[in-house]
């Protein structure tokens, strides 16, 4: 006749959404004060909002004329009419294939290495950091196998903030790690030099070194000696990314008890593959969340590069508000509405990705992810 | 004697080909955009009828045209250029550094521009200046009219020190509204809570389009400040800066003459003197500057005069319908004035 389970210690809850609602939002006086205020803001601006940008918006429309009326909402027509400029820039319209391609072969990519229970990742993570950087630039650049040159000038829209993030995703985390273990190096010339590396590096913000790369590199070279203009940002992003990168990784050394290092090396394990097997492994699970963090911070830095003439997304979308065929009260706003859309997308698609890691991957048998 | 002779041959075909080109034109900056085969030219990065993409991606603006006149008078194609949008704040450093070989871009002519920062303006393709922008309704129809006006403008910059010293000299009060961001200033304006908005007179055009009403307002004649914009190279290469001075006087002159895109090629045929030395039909004016003897007829064939080119991106055959004013020619009451070729 014995009970075999616990009885919990609170009174037991009413079923449905009103005692929901009683336990969490008017549980108190102070709580039913901010859930009516949140509720009063809320009403202030969402109906606004969604009047603007969806009921009273124009979808369709071949000039500026179709937004002009009063009271006239967001102005997707705007959008629409320039939404192959906004994705490729100023890539030749014959050539975009090439473009879709790169997009193509990087979700597939992606998709593959992200999903769990597929099989070759090790093959595809090799082909996608080897081979893909490779073929994306022969089909973006051309001038192999037939293909016509598109200059890198003329790369734009997603097309080149995804380029500039990609790439400064995909550089800095090994680099990273390189400097944050040569920042905890025995050695004092590379441990002197990866300390001098970040330190200079955090310590100055990225518009200027974007700004060094793009207009005073060529005035310190050799004449006759120039690099790509996008190749140096590219450079230039992926180098400041490291810096952070390192210091990140150098978070998760630091939380692998010291008793790891002894027990590797009593194990003969020399120093990479102690680091490589023990170490690493632990350390980048620990810090997983971070890691994620700095690189959503960089894809919303690749913004920058606008500063520097570049004709990224918001480049483009800026250059497209000061279109007179389509200047109209509402241009500007829906441009940047716009942007920010494409921005929130990969951003939130990326902190949920990594929510899921840890919760399936990181938190597993290490366990240093979950205190 | 014959071993001197070949080295002094040997030395002589090295110095040719050593400096193939310069011995053409003795412009350093043409020379490597011939050889490069089109021009770099740095333009604004959207400044509605100046430097623009439009939906298909192509460039227009009256800045963008000029590049493209240059390149006319060079290659006899237009389309030979390769534009790099530059930022205010990068302008000066990349045309510096190299990454253009001329920068057209609103840029104002000042005397720190011209000589602290190293650069030499090339001319004056627009008199820009500070106008005022005020609802027709209101009767007003000249700036001397805005006695007690409440004038909207966007803080911290010099339009509000050209409005304190324009009222003060001509003895009228006024009250300023400042805002932070252009764009709020011009709502405040659009939304009636000031009598007047002032700004540049080319961005009150564009700023026209932004309203609701746009044929509602007008824009005053007066200009009460000096923004002249022209196009500007480094300094070090004076035979570049002329060629690109020359290209805006041909330009000037070819509308002075009447000769346009449409009749060019009959005017190669006129008895006028001034014409003639113009499209290069007398006189050696082109290949003096390392171009050919048609340079003139390339351009206006390709672009147009300096009216066409202004009426096309920013006048009455553009959306923003500017009118000539200041820069109609000098000959009807504008400022645009060329010297002669001859």
């Amino acid at each position: 006749m014995a009970r075999t389970s616990t009885v919990s210690a609170k009174p037991p809850r009413g079923a449905g959404p009103i005692a929901w609602m009683r336990d969490n939002l008017f549980s108190s006086p102070f709580n039913t004060a901010l859930t009516l205020a949140a509720l009063g803001l809320l009403w202030i601006t969402v109906p606004p909002f969604i009047n603007w940008a969806f009921i009273n918006a124009v979808w369709s429309g071949e000039t500026r004329d179709v937004c002009m009326a009063p009271e006239t909402g967001a102005c997707w027509a705007y959008i629409a009419a320039r939404f192959d400029q906004i994705v490729y820039g100023f890539y030749e319209k014959a050539e975009r294939w090439r473009a879709d391609a790169v997009f193509i072969i990087g979700a597939i990519g992606i998709f593959w290495l992200a999903t769990p229970g597929l099989r070759a990742k090790r093959a595809i993570g090799a082909f996608m950091l080897i081979a893909y950087p490779v073929i994306s630039y022969v089909l973006l650049s051309g001038g192999l196998f037939g293909l016509d040159v598109v200059p890198s000038a003329k790369w734009g829209g997603l097309l080149l903030t995804l380029i500039v993030a990609v790439t400064g995703i995909v550089a800095s985390l090994p680099l990273g790690i390189l400097l944050a273990l040569g920042r905890r190096s025995k050695l004092p010339v590379v441990r002197i030099l990866c300390i001098g590396f970040i330190e200079f590096v955090r310590g100055v913000p990225l518009i200027t070194i974007l700004f060094m790369a793009s207009n005073l590199l060529p005035l310190f070279l050799p004449e006759g000696l120039v690099f790509d203009k996008l190749l140096r940002a590219l450079v230039a992003v992926a180098l400041f990314s490291a810096a952070y990168m390192a210091e990140v990784v150098r978070g998760g050394l630091q939380a692998v008890p010291q008793g790891q290092y002894e027990a590797a090396a009593s194990l003969g394990l020399g120093y990479w593959r102690m680091m490589g097997l023990i170490i690493l492994p632990q350390a980048l699970k620990t810090v997983m969340p971070s890691i994620v963090n700095t690189f959503i911070g960089l894809f919303k830095d690749t913004s920058l590069v606008s500063i520097i003439g570049f004709s990224d997304l918001l480049g483009i979308i800026q250059k497209g508000n000061a279109d007179p065929e389509w200047s109209t009260p509402v241009t500007a706003t829906t441009g940047y509405l716009f942007a920010a859309a494409i921005f929130w997308a990969f951003c939130f698609s990326m902190s949920r990705y990594s929510a899921w890691l840890e919760r399936n991957v990181a938190g597993g048998k290490a366990g240093a992810g979950k205190t | 004697m014959r071993f001197v002779l070949s080295v002094f041959l040997g030395a002589l075909a090295l110095a040719v080909v050593a400096s193939p080109a310069s011995a053409q034109s003795g412009s350093a900056t043409l020379d490597a955009v011939k050889a490069r085969g089109y021009l770099m030219c740095g333009v604004s990065d959207g400044l509605a009828g100046f430097s623009n993409p439009d939906a298909q991606g192509n460039w227009s603006g009256l800045d963008v045209d000029f590049c493209r006149a240059i390149a006319a008078a060079i290659f006899d194609d237009p389309n030979a250029v390769r534009f790099t949008p530059s930022t205010a704040k990068e302008r000066f450093t990349a045309l510096q550094s190299g990454e253009f070989d001329l920068l057209s871009r609103n840029t104002t002519w000042t005397m720190q521009r011209d000589i602290a920062l190293g650069f030499t303006f090339a001319g004056i393709i627009y008199y820009d200046g500070q106008g005022f922008i005020v609802r027709g309704a209101e009767g007003t129809t000249s700036a001397l009219q805005l006695n007690g006006a409440t004038v909207c403008t966007q803080s911290g910059t010099t339009t509000e020190l050209n409005i304190a010293d324009y009222f003060t000299a001509n003895n009228m009060t006024y009250e300023l509204l400042t805002f932070e961001k252009e764009a709020e200033a011009l709502q405040a304006y659009d939304e009636g809570r000031c009598d007047a908005y002032t700004t540049d007179q080319s961005g009150l055009y564009a700023a026209r389009l932004e309203m609701r009403n746009a044929d509602e307002h007008i824009i005053l004649p007066e200009i009460i400040s000096k923004e002249p914009l022209g196009p500007l190279v480094r300094q070090g290469d004076d035979r570049w800066a002329d060629i690109v001075r020359w290209v805006l006087f041909a330009q000037i002159n070819a509308e002075e003459l009447g000769v346009t895109s449409a009749n060019v090629g009959e005017m190669t045929g006129s008895s006028n003197p001034e014409i003639r030395r113009l499209l290069g039909v007398e006189g050696e004016f082109g290949a003096s500057m390392g171009l050919t003897n048609d340079w003139a007829v390339r351009i206006i064939r390709h672009m147009g005069n300096y009216g066409e080119m202004f009426e096309r991106n920013v006048g009455e055959g553009s959306i923003l319908k500017i009118a000539r004013g200041i820069n109609a020619l000098w000959s009807k009451g504008g400022l645009q004035y060329a010297p002669p070729v001859r």
